[in-house]
């Protein structure tokens, strides 16, 4: 009893402490000086803006704060926090995905003021990179993002393996060709199947890594890369939402089947729920002999102690039958429209677009969208993955942006895991209720998809 | 020696309560009826401001078309729209027999394990209540923390569970996934939940068996019954309100489960242990459909407070009996 | 319920036999130490390195380093073995450590911030719940209030709803109200959770108090005040505590509203500790390391509290 005493009243005076803390001592220790929050994803590339961001510090005096979250939160969290009108972040690079509903309900600000005032042109970025991180609508000239990491899917694969004799002289035999990153879907199925289970220094290894994550984005991001090489689109070009027999096309049937074959072909057993971060383990640990990921992790790969250097190798995503893509990925940085320190994030912004800056954003393993820097001769030698990059921002296409991205993004993620990992049906009947999903979430949109 | 009492009753043991139309005798300082107001209603005013208020705008939002990832668009009432919607939605009644299934699973292994564990801990065995403290630790944890921890444990090439299992069965440890196979998935969901929550049941339990009298026993001695016969004529019967309390407590629990699974397998693979909690979340804060989502969540409050007050029913019966 | 627990104390006659005994004990140990595996090797993964920590197949025995313990507190970053070399010698044990792996230090890392919002919000909702449940539960005791059982049994029911559900209106007016992402949001939501408990287990406790001690100190010229502060708590100390430590459970390990409702400020060590990573995914022995850490100060209660944790996990339901 006397214990329970004791710690009753212990309890209660550390609660009430807290309790009067809590209520009245406000948020974390205020800024003393300037100060600008950025929020984006936990990645390299991510390192090197902290890096960058030094540089900026030191002109301006604002002290930079950095909010990273995880990949596979990274959605959730940060529209979560748009949405809740919170003040977490001044400076938000933002998927490229986002700019339609981040423009429809006004939570960045519009650049165009800015970028008249400070002579910042858009003209200056690759285009891709403009259409897909910036605009809302798309093509128009209204922007909301000024383009800060361009970024696509690509391939690395294991050059010491690919380039040794005994392997070499076996895909021969048994392909009749010679064995070479592949240039096709086709090829890149018959690489797989030739390493699946091959046993390359006293360990079993697997024929390639894929996107299979269900959570967030993972699977769509994966998918869609043989999807738009077998002819699938989303919607008809030339009427917009009009999907029926276009995303669901027995064409684009054919290249969810791919998907699944080569997953079950060629992944690594329990690869049921893997995105980047799972890649990457695969291939440092030595187990894939080929790997998907964003070309965002390259840098770092090619500088890893293990598999990089000469033993890497990058390819382009390969074509399909009906066309060569790849998924874009990347964003675009902008401000917050709920924050408080608009114009020195605007600052940022501003000193971010500078040409050194965004050369030197190069060189410490930021991908910058600038003309200046990837269009300079000297470019593609600049980086191993250089001229695969460059190739790759030439073909990207993109997911949905529309303000409604979120749901269809959900349900997409929900039909392709389905149909790829569970099993569930076939890869036509996932596309069509794929087909059903989207038509009712834009009709909720408010648009018109009625005329199938 | 414990006794179970039920919500509703517990309330109207009234006996002996200073009425307040009764004239107070010579208390000094506030009236009693004033002091019973003051005390009340701060409770009062938090519940209302926090729950009540709150639910009954949830109830509006239900008959709107309200999408928070879209608030430019007008706001519309739609009627019943979102509840025929979700009620004539095939994949919203598989995502109620998935969390279904998992309730079942999960609380039948816990009881019958919970109860194991009750009957051999009554035991009194040396250090008995050193064990018992053991035991308890799983369910003092943070599920969310312990369904991600469980994904390194479950993961099969590094992870120490499908070693453990090879050790014990021969088979090769990375030749399956526990949170990546359909058939798996779903048993690996209820493995962890009765890995946690069994302690849980098992205490209920031993307060059920330490309310046995011992009398009944030496009776039942005296007459030269089995042990056997014991077990299903004195302690089962006896223990069985403090099952169904065990059952009920667990069943809500485990029907409201988000954190573990939606951090141990975030619903796959496919949707195989999406549980409606997990398609809850991502209707109302992924997809943003708060309209949608006020309704999902309308009818799974009905749900669950119809079956409860239904099975909070029978547990009286069974009681009176 | 008097006759009931005037027979708490009567010791079983009905002995188990030695041999049966024996064999309880040896599987009831047996499950405990099954059930201890998953925790032993969360703490040992704390002592892990990282690439240990993930080694195929998974190590039993390593060589234990603070490594993860150390990550979990700093933010670091990787410098070039040049860059290294240049640096004045290590001052510090951690410097050691992590300058092995080429990196250095560039500042604390987030973990302490969220383990004091757990602190302020954990507490500080226990005890508002506590304190609030108390006062409303002495009034439904001991006063006769209209429609008491309807507002008991509501107060109750606001428990059943999945959280996720609570939190679709709660986001929405915490965003007009501006408590988004605030400490007092986070402490009035989770007092609002923990008063329906508070108020239902202590009613039980205060009901057991005989009201003749307070009558006659009514009698004696004490205000009512002062017959409750002066006798009515004394004697409720117990089931107190025994509410407040159910309180701060729910409280201390909730992740739903915490996920949902916040994101810096007043985010707390739930929503948290999965996402520690460190470079190359997530950091296996600093989430280890704070999830030790996190689970010490619950467990520390629990244990010191036991014997009254049957009734809180209960609901008051069952009475010892």
């Amino acid at each position: 009893m006397r214990r329970l005493k004791w710690l009753g009243s212990a309890a209660t005076s550390v609660a009430l402490g807290a309790a009067v803390l809590g209520m009245f001592g406000g948020g974390e220790a205020a800024a003393q000086g300037k100060q600008l929050t950025l929020c984006w994803a936990a990645w390299d590339p991510a390192n090197a803006l902290v890096e960058l961001g030094k540089d900026f510090t030191k002109q301006s005096g604002i002290e930079m704060k950095y909010e990273f979250v995880p990949w596979t939160s990274y959605a959730d969290r940060f529209l979560n926090e748009l949405n809740s009108h919170g003040k977490l972040c001044d400076l938000l690079i933002g998927d490229s995905q986002w700019i339609g509903g981040a423009a429809e309900n006004k939570w960045y600000v519009k650049l165009n003021d800015f970028f008249d005032k400070e002579h910042i042109s858009m003209d200056d970025f690759v285009p891709a990179t403009v259409v897909g991180y910036s605009e809302w609508p798309k093509n128009t000239p209204n922007y909301w993002a000024l383009p800060a990491m361009a970024d696509a899917v690509g391939w690395t694969y294991r050059k010491d393996w690919f380039s040794r004799p005994e392997i070499q002289s076996a895909f021969k035999a048994k392909y009749g060709r010679d064995l070479a990153p592949p240039k096709t879907y086709d090829e890149l199925k018959q690489v797989g199947e030739f390493f699946q289970g091959r046993e390359i220094d006293g360990k079993k290894v697997y024929g390639a890594y894929i996107f299979t994550e269900r959570g967030s984005e993972g699977i769509t991001m994966g998918v869609t890369n043989a999807l738009y090489n077998y002819g699938f689109s989303y919607d008809n070009p030339k009427k917009p939402y009009q999907m029926q027999g276009i995303v669901n096309s027995p064409e684009a049937a054919k290249g969810l089947e791919f998907y699944k074959e080569l997953y079950k072909c060629c992944t690594a057993p329990g690869m049921t729920n893997a995105y980047m971060q799972e890649g990457l383990d695969a291939f440092k640990s030595g187990q894939v002999a080929m790997q998907m990921n964003w070309f965002a992790f390259f840098p770092g790969l090619y500088k890893d102690p293990n598999v990089g250097g000469d033993k890497i190798g990058f390819f382009v995503n390969p074509a399909g039958p009906k066309g060569h893509f790849t998924q874009l990925g990347g964003q675009g940085i902008s401000v917050v429209a709920t924050s408080e320190h608009k114009d020195d994030a605007l600052a940022y912004i501003k000193w971010f677009a500078q040409p050194t800056v965004q050369q030197r954003w190069w060189q410490l393993g930021g991908y910058s969208a600038l003309k200046a820097v990837v269009d300079a001769p000297d470019f593609p030698k600049s980086a191993a993955f250089a001229p695969q990059f460059l190739e790759s921002m030439g073909i990207v296409k993109d997911f949905w942006a529309e303000p409604s991205y979120a749901q269809l993004l959900l349900d997409m993620q929900k039909r392709v895991h389905d149909y790829v990992v569970a099993d569930k049906g076939t890869s036509q009947q996932a596309l069509d209720l794929l087909v059903k999903d989207w038509t009712k979430v834009f009709k909720e949109q408010g648009k018109d998809v009625a005329s199938q | 020696m414990s006794t179970i009492i039920h919500p509703d009753h517990a309330a109207m043991t009234g006996a002996g309560e200073v009425a307040l139309s009764q004239p107070m005798k010579h208390v000094r300082g506030l009236s009693d009826r004033t002091i019973a107001w003051l005390f009340v209603a701060p409770t009062i005013a938090l519940l209302l401001a926090i729950n009540i208020f709150p639910l009954v705008w949830m109830i509006r939002l239900s008959f709107t078309n309200l999408n928070l990832s879209m608030s430019y668009l007008p706001l519309r009432f739609i009627g019943l729209d979102n509840f025929t919607d979700i009620l004539g939605d095939e994949d919203v009644w598989f995502r109620l027999q998935t969390t279904a299934r998992f309730v079942l699973w999960s609380v039948a292994l816990e009881m019958v394990i919970g109860f194991g564990l009750a009957l051999l801990i009554k035991r009194q065995f040396r250090g008995h209540s050193f064990w018992t403290t053991i035991i308890l630790l799983p369910m003092m944890l943070s599920p969310a923390v312990v369904g991600n921890f469980w994904t390194l444990l479950l993961q099969p090439q590094i992870g120490p569970f499908n070693h453990f299992i090879s050790l014990l069965t021969g088979v090769p440890a990375s030749s399956f996934s526990m949170t990546g196979e359909v058939v798996l998935a779903p048993w690996t969901i209820v493995l962890v939940d009765t890995w946690m929550w069994t302690p849980y049941v098992m205490l209920i339990c031993l307060a059920g068996l330490r309310s046995i009298p011992d009398y009944i026993y030496e009776a039942a001695e005296v007459d030269r019954a089995s042990a056997w016969r014991q077990f299903w004529s004195i302690t089962l019967p006896m223990t069985v309100p403090f099952l169904m309390l065990a059952v009920l407590f667990r069943a809500i629990e485990n029907f409201k489960m988000f954190d573990m699974v939606n951090l141990l397998t975030s619903g796959g693979p496919g949707s195989t242990t999406e549980l409606v909690s997990i398609t809850l979340k991502r209707a109302a804060f992924e997809k943003w459909r708060t309209g949608y989502s006020s309704a999902l969540a309308i009818i799974l409050f009905v749900t669950v407070f119809g079956a409860a007050n239904i099975y909070v029913k029978a547990l009286n019966k069974v009681k009176q009996r | 319920m008097t006759a009931a627990a005037a027979k708490s104390t009567a010791h079983s006659i009905v002995e188990a036999s030695p041999r049966s005994r024996a064999v309880a004990g040896s599987l009831v140990i047996l499950y405990a130490v099954i059930t201890l595996l998953p925790m032993v090797w969360i703490v040992a993964t704390a002592f892990k390195s990282q690439s240990d920590a993930i080694a195929y197949p998974p190590k039993v025995l390593f060589e234990p380093t603070l490594e993860g313990y150390v990550n979990l507190f700093t933010v670091r970053t990787r410098q070039t073995a040049d860059f290294i070399a240049k640096l004045p010698p290590p001052s510090t044990w951690y410097d050691v450590i992590v300058r092995k792996h080429d990196m250095v230090i560039a500042g604390p890392s987030k973990v302490v911030p969220r383990f004091v919002n757990s602190l302020i919000i954990g507490f500080g909702s226990t005890f508002l719940a506590v304190f609030l449940g108390t006062l409303a539960a002495y009034a439904f005791s001991r006063f006769r209030i209209p429609l008491a059982d309807d507002l008991l049994f509501f107060i109750l029911s606001t428990r059943m709803m999945p959280p996720v559900a609570v939190a679709i209106p709660i986001y929405l007016m915490y965003r007009q109200l501006n408590l988004t992402d605030t400490r007092l949001g986070m402490i009035l939501l989770y007092t609002a959770v923990n008063v329906s408990l508070a108020v239902w287990l202590l009613k039980g406790f205060i009901d057991e108090i005989p009201r003749e001690y307070e009558e006659a100190a009514l009698v004696d010229g004490y205000t009512r005040l002062q017959a409750l502060r002066k006798v009515v708590l004394p004697q409720a100390v117990t089931g107190i505590a025994a509410t407040a430590i159910f309180c701060l459970i729910f409280s201390w390990n909730e992740y739903a509203f915490a996920v949902l409702l916040t994101s810096g400020e007043a985010q707390t060590m739930p929503p948290f500790i999965p996402f520690i990573i460190g470079e190359g995914g997530q950091d296996w022995p600093a989430v280890a390391a704070a999830t030790t850490l996190f689970v010490v100060p619950i467990v520390l209660f629990t244990v010191l509290l036991r014997k009254h944790l049957l009734r809180g996990i209960t609901f008051g339901a069952v009475r010892k």
